[in-house]
């Protein structure tokens, strides 16, 4: 009997990932049939981008804020207060800066998303498009998925900008240090190496709020507690997602720059 | 004499013809888990017919009309609709069969995001690929016409009472004029006057658009109004089938228990 349930949760979880990968599939095909829906794309980049703006700003900034009184005691015992902007710029804009974005927006649009989806799955809305021809993937889908794989890095940019200044202000509470020669402190500690990874990995962060969010959402049960159940999911797996694309992203960046 | 029953009347009149099948479903059987639910369905659907499934609930008359739009597969039995097996259909092909067919789902199913407009235009943009905005307004201006809900162009989902969501979600299948209806309990959860009201909508509109009807329900009031043929199904299998008088004096216990019930 307990081997039986064993098998059956083996099973469960095969079928799970069969599910993505089908998902993933159709997803996919239908990014290059024709039909795309310019009109729903730009009008998710406007619900997934303009409207997390705000939470994005906020949170980088006070991660730039907190980080330089943070870093500030022990660079100061260490002789070196003057890599406080150098240190700063480089862990928000390599590490920081994208993944606390894409967590923001784990929690905020997979969630969205999720709950989205599965509500209309829950009013049949899904089979109603179905059903009359049209091709819910194209439409609900591909939208989304992409406008967070847009979205998300542009946000991360932005924050990424935001922490900065934030990390300035925060100079300024007990130094005296200029705009300019703070930023040019910033930027020239900076290379090709260490923006192109954070871009790069801030696209598959989007890839991957979007694409478990619109699943979560597509395959929840009927029923009005599944819709909970699938903005939760959406979240935690998202999330869970964020880190596993981190820690590869940063192997990879590792073996190809930082010989 | 009322108009729903002015309608009964002319059918029982009409001159007989052998009319072509739409739908044919020969020995239909669909299993969820160890759940057997459609044990052997058989039905023919005639053009301009009205079917009406009667059963309780839980009985797979849903899962019934499922597969014949190819939202289920079935697990064996032969499903031609238009004289094509559905079962062995790709995904285009079935793309271009659910144009010919609608379905109105039990809630109405209306995309809530968008107004009532922009409902009705969905189908037409992406369905039919209409650019034109004249066409696609004179369209979706005349299939709200013809439910009676003109006013409510531009108002959302939300703002709707229960029988104007589903006058709404048969304006948006009966807009890509389809030949096939499929009703999914179009009177539940409806007062009796609109549950009167829809059910002479599908009439009106059956004889508008010259469409064949499966419509499912437990309304004995709708299927009197609608039905030109009622089969009640038990336990994954049609019991019974003949007009709506005929089953009144039915020797079937289930199928009388149908006809007995309180107005």
């Amino acid at each position: 009997m307990e081997a039986q349930q064993e098998l059956s949760g083996w099973r469960k979880w095969l079928e799970g990932i069969g599910d993505y990968v089908v998902f993933f599939t159709r997803f996919f095909r239908n990014i290059f049939t024709g039909g795309f829906e310019w009109s729903e794309f730009v009008r998710q980049c406007y619900e997934i981008g303009y409207r997390s703006m705000m939470l994005v700003g906020i949170t980088s900034f006070i991660m730039g804020l907190v980080l330089i009184l943070q870093l500030r005691p022990s660079l100061i015992s260490l002789g070196a207060e003057s890599m406080l902007p150098k240190t700063l710029s480089v862990a928000l804009i390599r590490e920081i800066g994208p993944v606390i974005t894409a967590i923001i927006c784990a929690g905020k649009i997979a969630s969205s998303i999720g709950a989205e989806l599965g509500s209309m799955k829950v009013t049949e809305q899904i089979d109603a498009m179905e059903v009359s021809g049209a091709n819910p993937i194209q439409y609900l889908v591909v939208t989304r998925v992409l406008a967070t794989s847009f979205m998300i890095p542009l946000l991360a940019i932005i924050g990424d900008a935001i922490g900065l200044f934030g990390g300035f202000l925060a100079l300024n509470f007990t130094d005296s240090i200029s705009f300019s020669l703070y930023f040019n402190k910033c930027i020239a500690s900076l290379d090709f190496t260490d923006l192109l990874p954070a871009v790069a990995k801030t696209v598959l962060f989007g890839f991957a709020v979007g694409f478990v969010g619109c699943y979560k959402g597509y395959h929840s049960d009927k029923g009005t507690e599944s819709v909970g159940i699938a903005a939760n999911s959406a979240v935690v797996t998202a999330s869970l997602w964020i880190f596993i694309i981190d820690a590869i992203a940063v192997q990879i960046t590792s073996l190809l720059f930082y010989k | 004499m009322k108009e729903a029953d002015k309608h009964i009347e002319a059918k029982k009149e009409a001159p007989e013809h052998k009319p072509e099948v739409v739908i044919h479903a020969k020995g239909i059987k669909k299993s969820f888990g160890k759940k057997k639910v459609l044990k052997n369905i058989t039905f023919d659907l005639k053009k301009g017919e009205n079917i009406v499934v009667l059963g309780k609930s839980g009985q797979g008359k849903s899962v019934t009309i499922q597969c014949v739009v190819g939202m289920l597969q079935p697990d064996g039995g032969k499903l031609e609709v238009f004289g094509e097996d559905i079962t062995t259909m790709n995904d285009e092909e079935l793309k271009q069969l659910r144009m010919k067919i609608g379905f109105l789902f039990q809630g109405g199913a209306l995309y809530d995001s968008m107004t009532v407009r922009d409902n009705l235009e969905f189908p037409l943009t992406r369905v039919l690929k209409l650019k034109d905005q004249k066409e696609i307004n004179k369209k979706v201006e005349g299939v709200l016409d013809a439910v009676g809900l003109l006013d409510a162009i531009d108002k959302m989902p939300s703002d709707l009472s229960g029988g104007m969501r589903k006058r709404v979600g048969l304006a948006r299948t009966l807009i890509v004029n389809p030949e096939i209806m499929l009703y999914d309990e179009p009177t539940t959860g409806l007062d009796p006057i609109t549950s009167r009201e829809i059910s002479e909508l599908i009439n009106r509109l059956q004889r508008k658009y010259e469409i064949s009807s499966v419509i499912i329900t437990h309304d004995m009031e709708c299927a009197r109004i609608t039905a030109d043929r009622i089969l009640v199904m038990d336990e994954g299998e049609y019991i019974a089938e003949g007009s709506y008088k005929e089953l009144e004096k039915s020797d079937n216990e289930m199928v009388r228990s149908f006809f007995n019930e309180p107005a």
